[in-house]
């Protein structure tokens, strides 16, 4: 493994983002909105404090929190596809570039986009709602690196998939972060959930981040059993879809798509 | 006796039912420009990719530099380089973008220096700064082969470098591929449709048939053999399966 080479791709993406608005605005576009229509909607709610208590923390904590996790994983999967949109894939693969230098440099793209975006976002909650997220305290450090590597493993695991069934399987990389969204309870506690969504959620580092991020709000303190399983759980997520990647390399390299991919 | 640089042995490649190469063997040497020609469907792009690592044979085996490909690809292939006119340099990138973003990859000394002698040498020094989405076809030829030689490469895998040039430009492209040949002792394995071409630039010929090496030698003995005028009517004459 050579930092050279995964420096290399990451001022593959910085070139491409300098000077391309679209792709600046994509960085920004929809977390602001999000941002900006959640945070309203979350004003005319926290009118009814009382039977709701700190409300604002609450839901856009999670919407800040929530976007981090899908800008990680889209930092990946994204950032892969510009390569096959732009028919580059085949040399970058001819080269000697391997696959974990690749996917290291696609997570050093989604952390830097993700810095940009969550400032933003963090930026503009103060700026509009008051909001600062950073009250919620030092510990939320720990959660929101569990977040970036649960999005990380969606991500890894959606550039395998694409690779695998080609560029029809291209809604995955917006889709299947999504999936996971009802059972990390964002919004919610995992206690609403019905009882099989629980059994789910309990193997969801995700829900024990929101879990961990609602208990730090409402009752101070350092959840550290939320954290440990969400840590537990992330290092075996994350390990997993490394060893997907590579054997799906490895099948691809067999079946000839990795030639094909972006045709 | 020259030195041999590619040694493929038995080499063979399955898709499914179709065996789209089929105990194929040869050598490239030293300083040899190997012409792999061929119908569509010949299985000369999927040996290039299985020779660039890219795609898993089933049998054979391939040794580049002496070492085997499947044990030592990441060593082979930074001495090893690729270009075909199917593939693209990103599009939002200027020329001088992705000649540094490839010198990085391959670990370049002396970076600028190299781009710099590179964009002279292919005469696209002025659009160093342009997009590659606005340069013509015979610009993004002669970027793609200025990446494939951003490493001083030993072998340079050419998969139809001229396809969809003009004859102007694709004339130039094969002077200057013969020139730098000549220099530098590069080995080349290349691929083509224009029968001319190949004639033109190759040493030595490898015919593909169905996956199957059907001829192998000088373009002048293949042409013998087959009784033909030139490669053009060798070609029509293996495309159109009068004996094969």
């Amino acid at each position: 493994m050579r930092l050279n080479r995964i420096v290399a791709l990451f001022f593959r993406h910085v070139y491409l983002y300098r000077r391309s608005i679209p792709r600046i605005m994509e960085v920004l576009y929809w977390p602001v909105l999000d941002l900006v229509v959640w945070g309203f909607i979350t004003v005319y709610l926290a009118q009814f404090r009382q039977n709701l208590p700190k409300f604002i923390p609450f839901f856009l904590g999670a919407l800040i929190l929530w976007d981090i996790l899908f800008r990680a994983q889209q930092g990946i999967s994204v950032s892969f596809l510009e390569d096959v949109w732009s028919r580059n894939f085949l040399n970058l693969f001819a080269s000697p570039l391997g696959p974990a230098e690749y996917i290291f440099s696609l997570m050093l793209v989604g952390f830097t986009k993700l810095i940009v975006t969550a400032s933003i976002m963090a930026a503009l909650a103060w700026f509009l709602y008051s909001f600062n997220i950073f009250l919620v305290g030092i510990s939320l450090i720990p959660f929101v690196l569990n977040l970036i590597v649960m999005g990380w493993s969606i991500g890894i695991i959606t550039t395998a998939l694409i690779l695998r069934f080609g560029q029809e399987a291209e809604v995955l990389a917006w889709a299947l972060g999504f999936l996971f969204m009802p059972v990390s309870a964002v919004f919610y506690p995992v206690a609403v959930l019905p009882p099989f969504l629980q059994a789910i959620a309990q193997y969801i580092p995700a829900s024990y981040v929101f879990e961990g991020m609602r208990s730090v709000i409402s009752k101070g303190g350092f959840p550290l059993d939320e954290l440990l399983w969400s840590l537990g759980l992330n290092i075996i997520y994350i390990v997993l879809s490394f060893l997907f990647f590579y054997w799906n390399f490895r099948v691809v390299k067999k079946k000839g798509l990795l030639v094909r991919i972006g045709e | 006796m020259l030195e041999p640089i590619v040694e493929v042995e038995g080499l063979t490649k399955v898709f499914k039912s179709l065996k789209a190469v089929n105990k194929v063997s040869f050598s490239i040497y030293s300083g040899e420009i190997l012409g792999l020609l061929g119908p569509n469907g010949a299985g000369k792009t999927t040996i290039m990719h299985m020779l660039l690592g890219l795609t898993t044979p089933n049998e054979g085996e391939v040794k580049i530099f002496g070492r085997p490909l499947a044990k030592h690809r990441k060593e082979i292939i930074q001495e090893a380089n690729f270009s075909s006119n199917y593939v693209s340099m990103p599009n939002s990138l200027t020329v001088k973008e992705c000649l540094k973003v490839f010198a990085r990859l391959y670990q370049v000394k002396n970076k600028e220096q190299k781009i710099t002698e590179l964009l002279k040498i292919f005469e696209i020094d002025d659009i160093r700064n342009k997009l590659v989405r606005h340069l013509s076809s015979g610009q993004q030829t002669r970027l793609n082969l200025a990446k494939s030689l951003i490493n001083d490469p030993k072998i340079l895998f050419l998969d139809e470098p001229t396809a969809s040039l003009d004859p102007d430009i694709a004339d130039k492209t094969r002077r200057l591929l013969q020139l730098i040949k000549k220099k530098s002792n590069i080995s080349i394995l290349y691929t083509s449709h224009n029968m001319k071409e190949m004639e033109e630039m190759s040493d030595r010929i490898i015919f593909l048939h169905k996956g199957n090496i059907i001829a192998e030698g000088r373009p002048a003995d293949v042409i013998k053999r087959f009784k033909r005028k030139d490669l053009e009517e060798v070609f029509l004459k293996v495309a159109r399966e009068e004996r094969y």
